[in-house]
């Protein structure tokens, strides 16, 4: 069966036009979930629609197949408009099995399409989904338009012509998640070559014969989809109206490892990433080690202090030296990153915030590690912190980090998380050309050196690496002497030294850029958001708006220092509201800094923002005015 | 094979482990002092460590500007503030860490790394087992003194068993562990143990330490003459030290003794101590040092002889105990950490060319709007 002799007698359809569609895939974690959704993005990406994805794992590997707790989830948005988040409710659900329906049947509006897997709703399926009754049978999707398609047995028809010696009986039945994705393939109108190249790019000279069992049951889902008049209409989604250039999709984590590069291209210098695995940071990691052809050096550290604590060795010794994990690993490397602070060594750390505390809420989103990088260390330690509002601002916010760790000779956090670490959008690719360079000083003049002797503007000290003859000189974490840097315990030197470091800090407002307003300036009402929750703040000021709802938002890029007009921006609204995954962190800290009668938005779920929760709460607080 | 972290303006020559290549500026024992007063107690051990490390360094090769010493906290990691070189003074117990980043971002420096048994054994012992295991090339330097110094006497993970100190009042209840075999275990090729007190025999194992290429542990025996005075005195004075050392020399059998009439044979897998001479023992029965054999190196680690108190006047023993090995317990050549590290990026740039961001971007699907 292929597509096209199928379209021979495919019944005749209209075609709608969609603006938007959202769709949710869930199975097991083992079902090829993210594989079919991450598939289903790169083709869409590729017709020119804007998109936005929210991968979402389980804890676990591999839980015991086809229970709750195992369920594996991938939803996209995609769109002919400008949208900025994965959508709140799908339009439609693949769900592989109970376990998979049960779980996010309660996300699903009425009306919305089901399409189910019908072979895997057997007693055992239910059993372990703890369904009592039958979901296709029991009422549950009653006011859904529900496609019961018997998948695995219609896998394993099409790929029948394959002898089980060659691609076993178990790896055919691994390719339904490829027939359902030639299913809506076909209803999105999307074409395969995509996925098709993919397969054979990948496994082609590997494993030809698992690369054409999936190809063939691509196909055969596609034709499928065709040919059978169980779907009432085919959609289309027009491409979307993008500023000329050339684009690809990515994640957070590929555009932080993009970045880090860029920027050691960028400052002629090499890259060491220190790190220790750890979810949802681990990719970055992966990433880096690809690319040694770029002179990077990957060191998979011991343990999370020696993760830091290398990278700190190898900016001493001349290097960009970057470490990466989570909040649990943060909190472990608090000691280094004084060692940083004092030493004022260039050091960037990158923190993929997920749900804590402890070991938390390892594979889903938070941004609580706000405060940590503030105030995590012992004593007076302050860091510059910088946070990324989309997966393709991480490459820029990762080139921004290497650069004033440089230029200030300081620690730089760069906080991400999961949901932008995971979720692609299309990206614009800069021209690489256009990207300025990173100016690296290292003194080599033994005649006017001293180690803590400052720039009088940036306020850094001089970064005089090992191997430079006439600068032979010792640093370390105890306080050191003003200009000269020997050990001193002197009480008014460590004052001036404590108020010097963090006068250093707040010189890098110069090279950060000042806060722009979205919606109407002089909005009474004002959204201030950091990080990732950019997408879900404007597309819910965006429908404020839509519904006459005077509304603006600011977003913060630069957590420390804040920017420079931030103040200004803030002063004179009749509500600052603080929309955040935490319990109120830079909301602590803008009241703190402006005296200002912020209130906060705040959920911790593990979720990111619905845009309808969101604009709630600004109706509600706009009535309040 | 290029080196892109070098930061001197000239070409790097080989690396700075190899003493008979460039022409390293001529250095007296002053060229590594610093103007720095050197803060230990009057009579501590680390005095003699420093002397000798000072006196030894000018007969190495090595320019200055290459040299590191990163240490971690406590006594033995003031190290570098004396040392007219590149110094890193970092946190407890990091110093490995911290020295891998500075070697594998530089393979030109001669990286040295100064810590304590608390500091290397206790708090960073992780890292100590994985800098050895990596051979990174470190010259790794431990002051065993066997007590917490800097923090005034509390035990540390080589006190040895009941020992009472400030901490364990009543004595320790915990077994000690033994460096070498440590260092053993976490696959170290260059292995050493010296003591404080034995300036030559410190500066010999230092210059060999000096030239092996790849992660080299050296044991130095301390004494803290105010929280754990004496400890090592048994052992090491110079009226017994003959009878109660056995100085490993490859290639040569084992013998001791102040007259030389004691050897070590194997008897099954237990070593013990033989005359020679007597019941038809000779030198070809008795164990031949080897470097390379890491079992012999492991069965030698595992001496560690608690002579009874030394008593000056007392009468040497027909028959001693087992001896204190010092000297080099291993020394093998396997390629660095570094140096597999730089193959690996050679190699990436033989094969994929040197890195081009723009192709970098653009892997994958891309797609053009007009």
């Amino acid at each position: 069966m292929s597509p096209d002799s199928a379209t021979a007698s495919a019944p005749t359809r209209a075609k709608e036009v969609l603006e938007s569609v959202v769709i949710r895939f869930a199975g097991d974690s083992g079902d090829g979930v993210q594989q079919a959704g991450m598939q289903f993005t790169n083709t869409t990406a590729t017709l020119g629609n804007d998109l936005s994805t929210f991968p979402d794992f389980p804890a676990e590997i591999r839980a015991p197949a086809g229970t709750l707790p195992g369920v594996s989830g991938y939803q996209i948005q995609f769109s002919s408009a400008d949208i900025h988040t994965p959508g709140d409710n799908p339009d439609v659900l693949v769900a592989f099995n109970p376990a998979a329906l049960m779980v996010n049947i309660h996300d699903m509006p009425t009306n919305s399409v089901v399409i189910v897997n019908s072979d895997s709703f057997g007693e055992v399926d239910l059993k372990k989904a703890q369904c009592k009754t039958n979901p296709l049978e029991d009422g549950t999707l009653n006011g859904y338009q529900t496609y019961r398609v018997p998948i695995t047995a219609l896998t394993l028809k099409a790929l029948e012509s394959i002898p089980h010696d060659v691609v076993s009986h178990k790896n055919k039945e691994r390719c339904k998640n490829f027939f359902t994705l030639g299913i809506l393939y076909y209803l999105y109108s999307r074409p395969m070559e995509t996925t098709l190249n993919w397969f054979n790019d990948k496994y082609g000279k590997k494993d030809p014969a698992v690369a054409q069992a999936n190809c063939m049951a691509l196909k055969a889902g596609y034709a499928y989809g065709e040919a059978t008049e169980i779907f009432r209409s085919q959609y289309s989604v027009p491409p979307a109206k993008y500023a000329p250039g050339t684009y690809r999709n990515i994640n957070g984590n590929e555009a932080v490892a993009y970045g880090l590069i860029a920027a050691s291209k960028l400052a002629g210098r090499p890259l060491f990433y220190g790190s220790y695995p750890i979810t949802p940071a681990s990719t970055i990691l992966e990433e880096l080690s690809r690319h040694k052809n770029f002179g990077v050096i990957t060191f998979q550290a011991e343990d999370e202090i020696a993760a830091v604590t290398s990278a700190i060795g190898a900016s001493y010794a001349g290097a960009i030296g970057v470490t990466g994990t989570s909040g649990p690993g943060i909190a472990l490397k608090s000691e280094a990153i004084n060692l940083a602070v004092m030493t004022e060594m260039p050091l960037i750390i990158v923190d993929i915030q997920r749900g804590g505390p402890s070991t938390g809420l390892p594979t889903k989103t938070e941004q609580a590690d706000l405060m940590q990088a503030m105030y995590g260390r012992n004593s007076e330690s302050p860091v510059c912190i910088l946070a990324p509002a989309t997966p393709a601002e991480c490459f820029d916010i990762a080139i921004q980090a290497v650069r004033i760790a440089i230029k200030y000779m300081c620690p730089v956090f760069l906080l991400s998380d999961g949901y932008l670490g995971n979720g692609a959008e299309p990206w614009r690719l800069p021209k690489i050309e256009d990207l300025p360079k990173i100016d690296v000083k290292f003194h080599s003049d033994p005649a006017n050196f001293a180690p803590y002797l400052r720039d009088e503007v940036s306020l850094s000290r001089p970064w005089a690496i090992p191997g430079t003859p006439g600068l032979e000189h010792r640093i370390g974490g105890i306080e050191k002497s003003h200009i000269q840097g020997n050990i001193n315990y002197d009480p008014e030197n460590h004052d001036f030294m404590c108020r010097v470091r963090a006068a250093k800090i707040q010189r890098i407002t110069a090279d950060v850029a000042p806060a722009t307003v979205e919606g109407p300036e002089d909005a009474p009402i004002l959204l201030v958001g950091w990080g990732s929750t950019y997408g879900s703040i404007r597309a819910a000021r965006e429908e404020a708006n839509n519904r006459g709802l005077k509304v603006a938002h600011v977003h913060v890029r630069s957590l420390n220092p804040l920017p420079s007009n931030l103040g200004k921006l803030i002063a004179g609204r009749k509500r600052v509201l603080v929309p955040e995954l935490n319990l109120g962190q830079l909301l602590f800290l803008l009241r703190a800094r402006f005296l200002v009668d912020a209130r906060g938005i705040n959920k911790v779920q593990g979720k990111p923002f619905r845009v309808s929760e969101l604009v709630s709460v600004i109706e509600q607080e706009a009535k309040g005015l | 094979m290029s080196t892109p972290t070098t930061p001197s303006p000239a070409p790097a020559p080989s690396p700075a482990s190899a003493p008979a290549a460039p022409a390293a500026p001529k250095y007296t024992k002053k060229d590594f002092q610093t103007d720095q007063e050197v803060r230990w107690c009057p009579g501590c051990g680390d005095y003699a460590i420093l002397n000798a490390v000072q006196q030894v360094f000018p007969q190495l090769g090595l320019s200055r500007e290459k040299v590191v010493f990163v240490s971690g906290i406590g006594c033995s990691s003031r190290f570098p503030y004396y040392m007219n070189t590149y110094g890193f003074h970092s946190i407890h117990g990091r110093a490995p860490a911290v020295a891998s980043g500075v070697k594998l971002a530089n393979p030109d420096l001669s990286v040295w790394v100064v810590t304590g048994d608390g500091d290397g054994l206790s708090i960073g012992g992780n890292h100590l087992l994985h800098a050895l295991r990596r051979n990174i090339d470190l010259k790794i330097l431990l002051f065993n003194n066997r007590i917490y110094g800097l923090t005034k006497g509390q035990y540390s993970p080589t006190t040895p068993f009941a020992q009472t100190n400030k901490s364990a009042p009543f004595g320790t209840v915990e077994q000690p562990i033994n460096p070498i075999s440590i260092a053993l275990a976490a696959e170290a090729t260059w292995i050493g143990r010296s003591v404080d007190i034995y300036p030559k025999h410190l500066m010999e194992v230092l210059k060999k330490m000096a030239v092996h290429e790849g992660s080299a542990f050296l044991e130095i025996y301390q004494n803290c003459n105010v929280f754990n005075d004496e400890a090592f005195d048994s052992l090491t004075v110079r009226d017994v030290r003959d009878d109660r050392n056995v100085a490993l020399e490859h290639g040569k059998p084992l013998i001791f003794g102040k007259n030389r009439e004691w050897g070590i044979r194997l008897n099954g897998l237990t070593p013990e101590v033989v005359k020679l001479g007597e019941h038809g023992v000779t030198e070809k029965d008795l164990i031949v040092h080897n470097e390379k054999s890491q079992p012999l190196a492991f069965l030698l680690s595992r001496l560690e002889p608690t002579a009874g108190p030394y008593d000056p006047k007392g009468e040497r023993p027909a028959m001693p105990g087992l001896p204190l090995p010092i000297g080099i317990f291993r020394s093998e050549q396997r390629p660095t950490m570094e140096v597999r590290t730089r193959e690996q990026i050679a190699n990436a740039k033989k094969k994929l060319g040197e890195g081009s961001l723009e192709r970098l971007l653009r892997a994958g699907d891309i797609w053009t709007v007009a």
